[in-house]
């Protein structure tokens, strides 16, 4: 397996939204709301990229516009080198069939009309429409072993199953096309920890077996940690930090990283007792009116007043952390 | 002793029969201390303290004894539920936007409750809530008073429910799950706060919640409930530390841990367990890898060993070999 081949490449990436004040006439015109503000980053194959941030970071959304579900209003995708943005619908369709999705809620994710077999079964149907229904079955009940469930359930119902297993039909019919890369949008959240633990331990070795690249989308720091080769933390719809996940408890070179690491409890009350937590001053700006040069400077520690005028870049450190802040570590 | 709570037990009538959510719990609450309420959903922690503050659902009937301050509180008439309620006991809840009333100001909801429960005129009642809400950290207090819930912030809602509830001084304020809605950084403040809070006005706390890193930094007592029962209950340290209950002991080790690397987690096989049919012993026993013949039908009961109360067949030097 070539190690370094660069599935996704995506530059400078914007999505905006259109927002109408309520009691809006035809004419008003709408705000912006830059829910992703240019962003920059490279996926490996194989590799797995977690992104992490706070409601309303742009982190599902950034993910949707690599996929082409939302509309993305300025920047460059490029999929195994192939302009994904300006593709036709035929292209698209192949695209598609390599990059799948897994969503948060799991049974809200699998229609509750379809069967087991059938939900698992509509990729391959709709991309290999060719193959026989003998050879679909006998597909879909070797997927259905591979993610944990009994293959004999094959005619139930969504309702039928636990969070858990549902989660694991999702992921089953994520991967029955063999994808390259599977988006991963809050797959856990929904799941008690006992749970949680399954789902995750499935996910990693599923990737280690059929070297997929994860987007691992969450909000919680310490399971896109456990699963993720890289991490981009992100904040307004802006990267801020880029790091090897390995490193990131370590050494955070961002304020608003240092932040969010000290905000997560560890479930052990000695180092809970010790730990100083950076405490924030205030909530998330709203992103229909961002502050004006670097978007943390409200709630920084550090900030002075370059960081109102002037925008930090992504800048690479020599220890391979990329880093968007005029005072960073 | 500020709570005894004794052989709690809770029930619903379903259209499909009776169904168990809590099963004989029993622990007590000193004052001013803290006390986490662990376990996954359906595990019964909410119903737990719905019972003591008599909040249950029409269909839900509790049966034990809830002593709070020597009075027994658990099903007693309206009228003497509502004396300790607000003005005792108080309670903060998981969604703050969904327990605060959105056509009334902050200011309406804050005074009704001490010109109902202290008797104060309108002005003295104002001036209290004002300093309470300085005192959770709300900037400019006064202004903010005038306004709706939904010109609040999460963060900020769950602050102006805290500062309600502390209004006449509670010497117990349960919190279900304050923090679940918000954000990691958020969750830190209100984590922050509420422990202040604990150490001036020296309020008794309830945590419930399923996050044992939450649990880790604020409590120090903690209660494993699993499928309506206790399974083990200890000081937060020494439970954290050497757990003696198979279910808590997998609980610790499922999570991910930031400050800690590692391939594998390890998993509690199976599933949560079905309420409409739970087993006849040990609710745990359809997943424990420590599993006896005997535990599939007789509930261990709760017993002093090792420093933790626990309900387990096994003794911990078995489960640590």
């Amino acid at each position: 397996m070539s190690e370094r081949e660069i599935l996704l490449s995506v530059s400078n990436l914007k999505v905006t939204f259109d927002v109408y004040p309520s009691g809006a006439m035809p004419w008003t015109k709408p705000r912006k709301l830059k829910a992703v503000d240019g962003v920059d980053f490279d996926l490996f194959s194989g590799e797995t990229l977690g992104i992490v941030g706070e409601s309303g970071c742009g982190k599902s959304t950034l993910a949707r516009a690599v996929a082409r579900m939302v509309p993305a209003s300025a920047g460059e995708v490029l999929w195994l080198g192939k302009d994904l943005l300006g593709m036709g619908a035929r292209d698209l369709k192949a695209v598609r069939s390599d990059v799948q999705f897994i969503f948060q809620d799991p049974l809200a994710s699998l229609n509750p009309r379809m069967t087991v077999g059938q939900i698992i079964s509509e990729p391959l149907r709709t991309h290999h429409p060719d193959l026989s229904r003998d050879d679909v079955k006998a597909r879909v009940k070797d997927m259905m072993e591979k993610v944990g469930l009994l293959p004999n359930m094959i005619n139930r119902y969504p309702h039928e199953f636990s969070g858990g297993q549902c989660q694991r039909i999702g992921i089953a019919r994520a991967l029955i096309i063999n994808p390259k890369l599977i988006i991963c949008d809050e797959p856990v959240s929904a799941l008690d920890v006992s749970i949680q633990a399954q789902v995750i331990n499935l996910l990693m070795k599923l990737q280690k077996e059929l070297g997929i690249a994860l987007i691992f989308i969450a909000h919680d720091l310490s399971v896109v940690k456990h699963i993720s080769t890289r991490v981009m933390v992100l904040y307004l719809g802006n990267v801020v930090e880029v790091a090897e996940s390995k490193m990131l408890y370590a050494t955070q070179r961002h304020p608003y990283t240092q932040a969010l690491i000290s905000a997560v409890p560890i479930p052990d009350p000695k180092i809970e007792k010790a730990k100083k937590i950076i405490l924030l001053e205030g909530d998330l700006p709203s992103p229909l009116s961002p502050p004006s040069g670097c978007v943390f400077r409200t709630r920084c520690p550090k900030a002075q007043a370059i960081c109102a005028e002037q925008r930090p870049e992504l800048e690479v450190l020599d220890d391979g952390h990329e880093v968007a802040c005029h005072f960073h570590d | 002793m500020l709570l005894d709570v004794k052989d709690l037990s809770v029930q619903f009538s379903t259209p499909d029969g009776q169904v168990q959510a809590v099963k004989n719990v029993s622990f007590t609450l000193d004052q001013g201390e803290t006390l986490a309420i662990v376990g996954e959903s359906g595990s019964g922690k909410s119903q737990t303290v719905f019972a003591m503050m008599g909040l249950l659902a029409q269909n839900g009937s509790a049966t034990g004894s809830v002593l709070f301050n020597g009075k027994e509180i658990l099903n007693a008439p309206l009228k003497a539920l509502n004396k300790v309620r607000a003005a005792e006991m108080a309670m903060i809840f998981q969604d703050p936007m969904t327990s605060l009333n959105p056509y009334k100001r902050i200011s309406e909801q804050m005074t009704e409750v001490l010109m109902l429960h202290k008797g104060m005129s309108k002005a003295d009642a104002t001036k209290e809530s004002i300093a309470m809400l300085d005192a959770v950290r709300i900037p400019e207090a006064k202004a903010r008073l005038r306004q709706y819930p939904h010109e609040f912030s999460g963060g900020m809602r769950q602050r102006v429910m805290i500062a309600m509830s502390l209004l006449c001084r509670p010497k117990l304020l349960i919190a279900d799950e304050p923090t679940t809605a918000l954000d990691v950084t958020v969750q830190a403040q209100i984590m922050t706060l509420l422990s202040e809070i604990q150490r001036e006005f020296g309020t008794a706390i309830i945590l419930i919640t399923h996050d044992l890193g939450v649990v880790a930094g604020t409590c120090r007592d903690t209660l494993v409930l699993y499928g309506g029962q206790v399974m083990e209950q200890g000081d937060t340290e020494g439970l954290f530390a050497t757990p003696t209950h198979p279910y808590t002991m997998g609980l610790l080790h499922a999570i991910p841990r930031l400050d800690q690397g590692g391939d594998e987690l390890a998993t509690i096989p199976g599933n949560p367990p079905n309420m409409m049919n739970m087993p006849k012993g040990c609710p745990f026993s359809p997943r424990c890898s420590f599993v006896e013949t005997r535990c599939a039908t007789d509930m261990p009961e709760l017993l002093v060993e090792g420093g933790h109360r626990r309900a387990c067949h096994r003794t911990p030097q078995e489960l640590f070999a």
